[in-house]
Parts: C-alpha cells; sequence; structure tokens
C-alpha cells in the first residue's frame, strides 16, 4: 500500500512535468517558423496576414493586472485587518461566509454580472462601448479580493499577541497598536497574499473575454477595449489552423511561463517569511 | 482577544493618533465595501434571474425556443462525479502518503509540495489547452466528458491533496499510540482510526472541488466542448451548466434564461460552501 500512495504523491510531480512537456513540446516549434523577437515585441495581431505580434496581448494582461491589484489590494487588506483585529464577532460572522462566497463565485458569473450590469455603467457614465479595460480592472479586482482577504487575515491572526500587548503597554491605542506594531509584522504574508492575487488575475479568462472589449492593439487608455493573453488563447482556439493554431500554443507558453515567474516570487516571500 | 485599556497618562504624541483613526474608518468603509459587492451581485443575479426560472427551461429536450438547461445540468453532475472518481483516490492517497509515511523534510516531499503548489497555480486556460493537447489531440478522446474530467481532476488535485494531508495531520498522535499499542499495523492505524478522524476535513476539500467543477468554464471549451445534448457515453462531447452560461452570453440571444442558468449555478456555489463550512465547523468542534 506504501508504493500506491507514494505512487498517488508522485501524480503531481508527473502532471507538471506532462503539463509542461506538452506545452512546451507543442508550443517551441513555431518559433522555428517564426522569430521569438518579432512575436515577443511585434505590436501588431493580424492572424490572417501571418503577423503574430502579441506585444498588446502582455501589456493588455499586465494593465489589467496592475490596475486591478491597486484597486483590489487596499480594499482587500483594510477588510482582512478589520476582520482580524476590529469588527465584533457578529460582523465577522457575517463578513468571512461573505469572503468565502466571493471565493466561490465562478468566473463564468463574474463575468456575466461584469458585462450585464458594469458594462452598461460605463457606457451611460463614460460613453463608448462600455467594455473597456477600466471595467474588466474592476471586475478583476473584485475576483482577487477573497484570495487577498483571506492570506492577509491568516497573516495578521498568526503575528503573535505579544506584539499587541507590548504596543499597548507602551501607551499605544488600541488602533495604532494595530497598525504600528500588529500590521507591519504581518507585511510578508500580506505581501504574498496579494502576490496570489496578482497570479489569479493575470490567469483569469472567462470573465475578462466578456468585459475587456478584446481589440488586439495597444492598451489606448481606460476607457478602450483592450486584449489578454489569457483572451487571446481562448477566443481564437476554436477557429485557428497551422500557424495561427501554434502562435496560440506559443502565446499559452508566454502566459505560463509570466505566471510561474509570479508564482516563484510568492514561494520567495513565503520561504523570506518562514526564515524570518 | 481582551480589548486592554491604554493607561490614563498616554504621552501626547501618540494620544492623536488621527492616521490610525482614519485607517481604522478606512477598515470600515472597506468591510462594507466587500460585503456591498457581494450583495450586489447576488441580489442583482436573483432579482433579474429568478423570474425566468419557468418549467420550459427545465424541459428534457434542448431545443434553441426552450433553451433549456436539463442537459447542462446532468452533463454537470456527471463531469464532476467523473472528475472526482479521478481525483479524490490520487489526492487522499497522495495526502495519506505525504501525512503518514513520508519522511518530514526528505527531498521528494519537497518536491511534490512544490508541484502541488505549482499546479494549484496553473490559470485554468493552460489546463484547457493542455487538455486539448494532451487528451483530445495525442490521446484522441476528441471533444469528451472523458477529456473534461480529466483535465479538471488535474486541476483540483492539488487541493484534495493539501486538506487531504492537514487534516491527517491534526489528528493527535495518540491516536495513532493507541492504536499501534493494541496492535495494529501501520496501514490499517492509518486506514481504520486516522481517516475517519480526518474525513470531515477531507471531505470540505471535495465539496469545495465540486463547486470549482461546477463553475469552471475556460478549461472545458476545448476538452470537453460545448454541444448542447447530455453526453450519451464517456466520449461524447457536452456543456456543463458554466459552458452553457458562457455559450448563451456569447450568442446573445437567450439573456434572460442566461440569468436563470447564473442563478442554478450561485445556488449550487452557495450550497457547496455552506455545507463545506458546516462539516469543517464540525470537524473544529470535534477537536
Amino acid at each position: 500500500m506504501r508504493g500506491l500512495f507514494l505512487a498517488s504523491a508522485c501524480v503531481c510531480v508527473l502532471a507538471v512535468g506532462v503539463i509542461c512537456a506538452f506545452l512546451f513540446v507543442n508550443g517551441l516549434p513555431f518559433f522555428a517558423k517564426y522569430n521569438p523577437v518579432d512575436f515577443l515585441t511585434g505590436t501588431q495581431w493580424a492572424p490572417l496576414r501571418g503577423i503574430f505580434g502579441i506585444l498588446p496581448m502582455i501589456v493588455g494582461s499586465f494593465y489589467v493586472t496592475v490596475l486591478a491589484v491597486a484597486i483590489g489590494a487596499p480594499i482587500g487588506i483594510l477588510t482582512a485587518i478589520l476582520m482580524a483585529r476590529f469588527a465584533p464577532k457578529p460582523v465577522v460572522k457575517v463578513l468571512k461566509p461573505a469572503v468565502a462566497l466571493l471565493a466561490g463565485i465562478p468566473s463564468v458569473v463574474y463575468g456575466f454580472f461584469g458585462v450585464m450590469l458594469l458594462v452598461p455603467f460605463s457606457r451611460e457614465l463614460f460613453g463608448g462601448s462600455g467594455k473597456s479595460a477600466l471595467v474588466a480592472s474592476v471586475l478583476l479586482s473584485i475576483m482577487i479580493l477573497p484570495t487577498i482577504i483571506q492570506t492577509a487575515e491568516a497573516a495578521i491572526n498568526a503575528v503573535p499577541n505579544s506584539y499587541y500587548e507590548g504596543s499597548l503597554a507602551l501607551g499605544a491605542t488600541h488602533e495604532s497598536s494595530v497598525f504600528r506594531a500588529v500590521v507591519p509584522a504581518a507585511r510578508p504574508g500580506i505581501l504574498s497574499g496579494v502576490v496570489l492575487g496578482l497570479g489569479r488575475a493575470i490567469g483569469e479568462t472567462t470573465a475578462i473575454i466578456m468585459v475587456a472589449g478584446n481589440n488586439p492593439r495597444m492598451p489606448q487608455g481606460l476607457l478602450k477595449g483592450l486584449r489578454t493573453l489569457t483572451v487571446n488563447v481562448l477566443m481564437e482556439m476554436g477557429y485557428a489552423a497551422d500557424l495561427h493554431r501554434e502562435s496560440l500554443i506559443a502565446t499559452g507558453v508566454v502566459l505560463f511561463i509570466i505566471v510561474m515567474s509570479i508564482n516563484f516570487l510568492f514561494s520567495f516571500i513565503n520561504r523570506r517569511r518562514v526564515l524570518q | 482577544m481582551s480589548k486592554l485599556q491604554s493607561p490614563v497618562l498616554v504621552p501626547t504624541r501618540s494620544r492623536r493618533h488621527w492616521g490610525s483613526r482614519i485607517l481604522k474608518a478606512l477598515c470600515w468603509v472597506a468591510g462594507g465595501l466587500t460585503f456591498g459587492i457581494l450583495a450586489l451581485i447576488v441580489i442583482y443575479i436573483l432579482v433579474r434571474g429568478v423570474p425566468y426560472l419557468t418549467p420550459s427551461l427545465f424541459a428534457w429536450t434542448y431545443t434553441s425556443d426552450n433553451v433549456s438547461m436539463t442537459h447542462a445540468i446532468i452533463n454537470t453532475l456527471t463531469m464532476t462525479a467523473l472528475s472526482l472518481l479521478f481525483s479524490v483516490p490520487v489526492g487522499v492517497g497522495g495526502g495519506i502518503y505525504l501525512a503518514e509515511y513520508a519522511k518530514p523534510g526528505s527531498k521528494l516531499v519537497k518536491v511534490i509540495r512544490v508541484t502541488a503548489e505549482t499546479l494549484a497555480g496553473i490559470p485554468s486556460i493552460i489546463y484547457g489547452l493542455f487538455g486539448m493537447l494532451a487528451f483530445v489531440v495525442t490521446m484522441k478522446m476528441s471533444n469528451s466528458l472523458l477529456a473534461g474530467a480529466l483535465t479538471l481532476a488535474i486541476m483540483t488535485l492539488p487541493l484534495i491533496l493539501r486538506q487531504t494531508e492537514e487534516s491527517l495531520l491534526s489528528v493527535p498522535l495518540s491516536y495513532r499510540e493507541g492504536s499501534f499499542g493494541l496492535g495494529a499495523g501501520k496501514l490499517r492505524t492509518t486506514v481504520r482510526i486516522v481517516l475517519p478522524v480526518a474525513t470531515p476535513g477531507i471531505l470540505a476539500a471535495v465539496i469545495l472541488s465540486i463547486g470549482r467543477i461546477a463553475g469552471e468554464t475556460a478549461a472545458l471549451i476545448y476538452t470537453s466542448g460545448t454541444v448542447a445534448r447530455v453526453a450519451s457515453n464517456l466520449f461524447a462531447s457536452g456543456r456543463t451548466l458554466a459552458v452553457h452560461l458562457f455559450q448563451l452570453q456569447q450568442e446573445g440571444m437567450h439573456i434572460n434564461e442566461a440569468f436563470a442558468v447564473a442563478v442554478v449555478l450561485l445556488v449550487i456555489v452557495v450550497l457547496m460552501n455552506a455545507l463545506s463550512a458546516w462539516i469543517a465547523g464540525k470537524l473544529t468542534k470535534k477537536g
């Protein structure tokens, strides 16, 4: 039985290996036919004319992700502090399941909510089609909220109570003890929550495809549409053939490498936290 | 945590921490915002969707007129069952190895942990791409329930593995010692004594996985496909509820019915969350 248990545990290792192998074996031949530099830095995406530049999508992915984190991280961290230190028990009892529910809502439902409510709202307010980088970022920021809140709350709760009590003993108020002693001590954990949210945001597909407009050109501002790497794969895979299809798999490889780098950053922060 | 009163004689410098006061107020604003957003999403979907939950939406056969979601519900159920059939034994077995058999800190354990973490971080569209390349193209399953279920099984594996390991590790050592003392072997102790105690925690992870499977779209569109009928066998294509909602939205012809599908999805997720929290709560009460 021991062998069987060991084998099951090794399925994870095998799965990562197989996923890498399939992505790279299918994605790399593209670079033999198409210059990787042109692929990564080309600003034009015109598959019908054989031009495959994914810089607009790379920039687009980072554009919405950074914006989503900029909106979501402050709200998430402050909510986590509220839940960990300020809110009375009944409030925590409501907020905790609410956050879990936010985490459980499928991205297709988020996308549907976004396209039915946020997009028309933005259209009324700012004009244009409403499908824009702004709406995509706002929607993404909602989607990464639970990740940030749950990680940050756990980090704050893990800070030894003596920090808080020591600060009180020095004459600080409840509030300043929380913000000056407890929260700074939890900073690495909070940061890793933000990085985790970043990883979530950059990999999101279904919700973004519904609200981002998906224009394959360089992002042209908050109220204009853009396309992310994820959307590029999902949108065109259905009908792509030959070189076009290979270019989409290569897009997936680029996305994979970006996500892996972010995950590596995450575990690096985590390791440093453990060392501390 | 008891709130200690700060001494009466506070130094002037820290008496007026307006910054902290303002930050505290902002915490409440953020908390209210978080809750408000959830309430907005849930209420909006319910208000727009519930009136359209008509009997014809649950008609046995799908036509482009009634846009029945029965086929999608059945596909979601079979997809979930099939996917769990792969991921639960492997995840639980792997968790047992990590918690009960492996030497803590060994190289292999480290590698397994890192890869499980890696799997958990891979976006669903990459899983979809992989599933398409591996199962649909290379293994020639074509767009099928099986290809989708295998893809989702790998996706939910790390969640079940990690939760199993954690639940097993939280079982007190004395249970094992008692079992060994009565003459039971390692396997018997693990399966008959430790595993039953850890079951609620494992179950909570399985239920969370059900929620993820039911809500998945990006990993399924190119693996199990988007055909609007009940998949008649493992090698037939069929869309799940989430894919059904995605397709309805993209087609844009039946928005009201799409809201109704969103309601059903939301209800599934709420149910799964409540069930998982209830079971996890039972676990903590016991421990």
